[in-house]
């Protein structure tokens, strides 16, 4: 047995595996958020829908990798539809009709999805093995699809804060979602941004929805996302609304600690972990654990 | 030339502004006078946009302004220093700046260079947060943005507000300067009417939303009536 295949080494691959997952889903809850101060909490189902639509394509004899791309496109067009039809009406009202609303797209892309797909879950044949690796004779508890799933979170991840941290597109985007007047005074077309983060974030929700998708033991169903939504509006709480670095290190830090919990504590305990860290987190930070909401001056 | 012509705005049953008229001329600064609730802040956000007229027109070198949006008027060159200044609390000196070029597809590295050599303070804080600076120098970068833009029409709401009367004369000079050499022209909201007179050309005075006077700054600021009732100046 080496360190690799150690029980602690196991919780933390398990941990990162589905954490990351958690954090891409916060991820987009973040981006909509910062950019339009809603709670979109369609964002599971708009993600699964646009999987769907992805994985249809492998019946027509597409590889993933296409179906993957496709599933994207599907994401990038619902985001922006969605926020053309559906969210620029509800910007000056009150905030209750935006949760009413997208609780109800949530359930409208859930059941057209039934419809259309059925409800029996189904999976996108990835290329990666979902074996895990083997050091000395002992099992990692990390496989190839496991390695891809991170790999391509933190790409994703990665993407997005380097958008929004070092491209005049990124500038232009917290400006129009931290001062949307101010950014329009200055030439920023506030509204074509605005549209433009919804897609950016349906499509950074999508690749959590294939690489669930892809995964032989759960698998694509139309409600599928819903539990990883909570986990990831959980991380997003927990790691502050307003910030994209934290929206990923929470997502991370509650798999870790579900995954720990899942082995050392008594059984049953790891499901409620998440609500206890965001108590606990809201409690002693209620803007989030990485918010500078508090420090914003205008 | 920006033209106001009858314009009217309301806020429901209020008459924030009515038939108001006055031509600012190509290179002069006009100074926008009047007291709290006059509608000096309502004509500005009008002009760029941010409100909706009844009535009447604005037109730039005979261009109307009101069938377009506020980043199109920006694009087409009017820069507005709202009041408060605006600037982006979260946003470095650098990347306020950056986010006034853009739009305007300037040369960023000329401009900040211009704009650091106007406003030196600048320069030397170009990496704090525009949250930690004073208020004189969030008032220098918010004009320092517009300017980087290159406008040919900047609007400047209140930008003595808040300031010492040391930092006021100076950012005064500075408009008169960039006036006159940039050949811009400035419409300049103040309360503190002294001083404005003191670097405008032209003046229209608002009182409760419709134009009391407009005449040259000089006329203005020798009218006793005017100074006495309308700006809250004491007898010469």
């Amino acid at each position: 047995m080496t360190w690799l295949s150690s029980g602690f080494m196991s919780d933390v691959f398990l941990g990162i595996t589905n954490g990351v997952l958690y954090g891409l889903i916060a991820l987009s809850l973040v981006i909509v958020w910062r950019s339009t101060s809603i709670l979109n909490f369609a964002q599971g189902a708009m993600a699964m829908f646009a999987a769907y639509v992805g994985m249809t394509m492998s019946s027509h004899g597409l590889n993933f990798w296409a179906c993957f791309a496709i599933a994207i496109a599907a994401g990038f067009a619902l985001g922006g539809l969605t926020e053309r039809v559906l969210v620029r009406p509800l910007y000056k009202r009150p905030e209750i009709n935006s949760i009413v609303v997208m609780v109800g797209f949530l359930g409208l892309l859930e059941s057209a999805a039934a419809a259309i797909w059925s409800t029996a879950p189904r999976t996108l044949e990835s290329p990666f093995s979902q074996i895990y690796f083997q050091h000395h004779g002992s099992t990692i508890l990390l496989s190839p699809f496991a390695l891809f799933q991170i790999i391509a979170a933190l790409v994703i991840m990665t993407a997005v804060g380097a958008i929004f941290r070092y491209t005049n597109l990124g500038l232009q985007l917290r400006a129009a979602a931290l001062a949307p007047e101010v950014a329009r005074l200055l030439g920023v077309r506030v509204n074509r941004l605005l549209t433009f983060g919804w897609m950016l974030s349906s499509a950074a929700g999508v690749v959590a929805a294939v690489v669930i998708s892809s995964s032989g033991s759960i698998g694509l169903s139309p409600t599928i996302m819903d539990g990883f939504f909570v986990f990831g509006f959980i991380a997003a709480a927990v790691g502050g609304l307003e910030s994209p670095l934290g929206a990923v290190v929470a997502g991370l830090m509650i798999g870790l600690v579900q995954q720990f919990l899942q082995d050392y504590a008594p059984s049953g305990i790891s499901s409620f972990a998440p609500v206890i860290i965001l108590v606990v987190a809201l409690m002693i930070r209620p803007q989030g654990l990485f918010s500078t909401t508090k420090a914003r001056r205008v | 030339m920006i033209s106001v012509s009858q314009l009217s705005v309301s806020f429901g049953a209020i008459h924030a502004l009515t038939g108001v008229s006055f031509d600012a001329a190509n290179g002069k600064i006009t100074a926008i006078l009047g007291a709290n609730g006059a509608g000096k802040t309502t004509l500005l956000r009008t002009i760029t946009g941010l409100e909706e007229a009844a009535s009447g027109d604005i037109t730039l070198d005979g261009e109307s302004l009101l069938k377009k949006r506020t980043e199109d008027i920006a694009r087409a060159g009017v820069g507005h220093v709202p009041e408060g200044r605006g600037v982006i609390a979260e946003f470095t000196v650098l990347e306020n700046l950056r986010l006034g070029s853009l739009a305007a597809k300037v040369n960023f590295q000329e401009g900040i260079a211009e704009q650091f050599e106007l406003f030196p303070v600048l320069g030397e804080r170009r990496h704090q947060h525009a949250a930690t600076l004073s208020g004189g120098e969030r008032q220098m970068l918010a004009m320092a943005r517009a300017l980087i833009a290159k406008p040919t029409v900047l609007l400047l709401d209140e930008p003595s507000l808040g300031l010492a009367p040391l930092v006021t004369a100076e950012m005064m000079a500075t408009i008169s300067e960039l006036c006159a050499k940039q050949n811009l022209t400035v419409l300049l909201v103040e309360q503190n009417a002294k001083s404005a007179l003191k670097v405008a050309h032209d003046a229209v005075v608002l009182h409760l939303g419709k134009v009391v006077a407009s005449a040259s700054a000089q006329e203005v600021a020798g009218d006793e009536r005017l100074r006495q009732y309308y700006l809250g100046l004491a007898e010469q």
